[in-house]
């Protein structure tokens, strides 16, 4: 494992119902990063997410989280480990029974002995950093999807991670509500000393914010680096996932019998 | 597929779920005392469970009563023995009706609530949030609901069988005329401690299948609307039919 890397992927192999995910993928992500793993739909990116987070098992090949292969970990040993993790939900995700102020302080409260006066600050620090002091009292039914997120976030930071795990952060969101994760994730980043990885496919949006992508396809890593270099790519199938073709290597129309003769033939 | 493989299909898989409900038994053991530390929850799944159960319970043990008083004073009567109704109501109520009607009552309204929220938390990540922040969901939210049913099960028999007793009182003693003391001491003259320790029994057992078919349906389900609703379903289907399987076999063993 490189010293600088705090999460590294090697030979990963990992299927689901006899279809390939993964097949051989190999990516380590700098500390201190911002990472930007992308690909088509149905690439395994959250897949790839809850491989790192131990939530599933790797069929061959190894995640390496901080020094520790997650998967030969003790569940005590993984709990601990994730102890240093955190975890931005596509859905969010929030305990809809629990208001905003307790669904941030949920995991300190399971997790810590801290007294409450210490857990209220805590808590309204990190609603703070997301905008959403002003929003404690709410419950999750009564948020829009930005403030969910955000929600989500100030949850997922509570305890301090080193590694800060988003999985299509932006889906869903309004332009306003898009610029405001956006600039969170950065400055989370900077200002906390996070390493981040984030899963999306919105690779304009990813692209202001990321120090390094990987492009995965077909259980692979078809292409990495700075998202200025991906632009440029060689490849015509990363080049056109980041101008976003409608067709090219991914063909537009999904395979089909021809057009004229499936018109004139006789209805099935 | 012929019938046999069908069948044979049919008992595998049968089994296989079992199994899986038993390992999930194990491990929510393991967790329980971590839950018990925490009263808290406990009380509150006590009063999810059982407390919010308690109108349909009442209800439903005051009709309950009324009927085996009706029926009892029809048929004691024709023998001209309406004296023993109380005991005939009572060993009724507490060694059979009381137990079972309570447990089938509990699985369609709190078995039902407990495995659409969780299938629910299941489906919109909840559990894998908790997961991910180091946080046991067996512990956290599996193992006190379970507890939760495991006490109240046993809590709602005995309020079932009070009300019961007062529902054929009414009917036996106001309405249809049968001695009043005769109910009373017949009662207390028939019904012996066994008998008690026998629903005690019976409702303990009801309780924790109740609250494990429930919470494993929901932990189980599949994280989509078809899902969360087949699992209530089923929820109400097996504890159903296991609390009668049950119910024959520990009477069976103690006759």
């Amino acid at each position: 494992m490189t010293a600088d890397n705090l999460v590294e992927v090697k030979g990963l192999r990992f299927g689901r119902s006899g279809r390939p995910i993964f097949a051989g993928l190999d990516l380590g992500i700098r500390r201190g990063s911002i990472t930007a793993i992308m690909g088509p739909s149905g690439t395994g990116k959250t897949t790839l997410l809850r491989m790192i987070t131990g939530q599933l098992r790797p069929e061959a090949g190894t995640v390496t989280v901080a020094g520790e292969n997650v998967a030969s970990l003790s569940r005590r040993a993984l709990f601990d480990l994730r102890r240093r993790m955190g975890m931005l939900f596509q859905n969010s995700a929030l305990l809809t029974d629990f208001s905003v102020f307790e669904n941030v302080a949920f995991p300190v409260r399971e997790n810590t002995r801290l007294p409450e006066a210490l857990i209220r600050q805590l808590v309204l620090t990190k609603l703070n950093s997301v905008g959403l002091r002003g929003a404690a009292d709410l419950m999750p039914a009564e948020l829009s999807g930005g403030m969910a997120r955000r929600v989500a976030m100030a949850r997922a930071m509570v305890l301090d991670p080193e590694l800060l795990l988003y999985d299509e952060p932006f889906s869903g969101l309004d332009p306003i509500s898009l610029g405001v994760v956006l600039r969170l994730i950065r400055l989370n980043n900077d200002a906390l000393g996070l390493t981040s990885i984030v899963v999306s496919h919105d690779v304009a949006e990813i692209s202001h914010i990321a120090d390094h992508c990987f492009v995965i396809s077909e259980g692979r890593v078809i292409a990495s680096g700075a998202p200025a270099e991906l632009a440029d790519s060689p490849s015509e199938l990363v080049r056109q996932f980041m101008t976003g073709a409608a067709d090219g290597p991914v063909p537009f129309h999904y395979p089909a019998p021809d057009y004229a003769e499936q018109l004139l033939g006789k209805p099935r | 597929m012929s019938l046999p493989l069908q069948l044979w299909e049919g008992l595998l898989h049968s089994l296989r779920k079992l199994g899986a409900a038993v390992l999930f038994l194990v491990e929510i053991l393991r967790q329980c005392p971590g839950a018990l530390a925490r009263p808290k929850l406990i009380s509150q799944q006590v009063r999810n469970s059982g407390v919010l159960s308690l109108i349909i319970i009442m209800t439903s043990a005051f009709f309950v009563g009324m009927v085996i008083g009706l029926q009892g004073y029809d048929s004691l009567s024709r023998l001209r023995q309406e004296d023993i109704l109380g005991a005939g109501v009572a060993l009724t109520l507490f060694k059979e009706l009381g137990p079972v009607v309570t447990a089938l009552l509990f699985a369609g309204r709190a078995g039902t609530a407990l495995a659409s929220e969780i299938g629910l938390m299941r489906a919109t990540d909840q559990l894998a949030a908790m997961e991910v922040m180091a946080i046991d969901p067996i512990r956290r939210i599996i193992a006190p609901r379970f507890i939760g049913a495991v006490i109240s099960v046993p809590l709602l028999t005995a309020v079932f069988n009070a009300i019961g007793v007062l529902g054929a009182w009414f009917i036996g003693v106001q309405v249809m005329g049968v001695d009043n003391g005769a109910f009373w001491s017949q009662m207390q003259e028939f019904v012996d401690p066994p008998d008690i320790y026998e629903g005690v029994l019976k409702s303990f057992v009801f309780g924790v299948t109740a609250g494990l078919v429930a919470v494993f349906e929901g932990y189980n389900a599949p994280p989509t609307a078809e899902g969360v609703g087949m699992a209530t379903t089923r929820t109400v289907v097996t504890t159903s039919i296991l609390v009668l399987i049950l119910d024959y076999t520990i009477t069976a063993y103690l006759l």
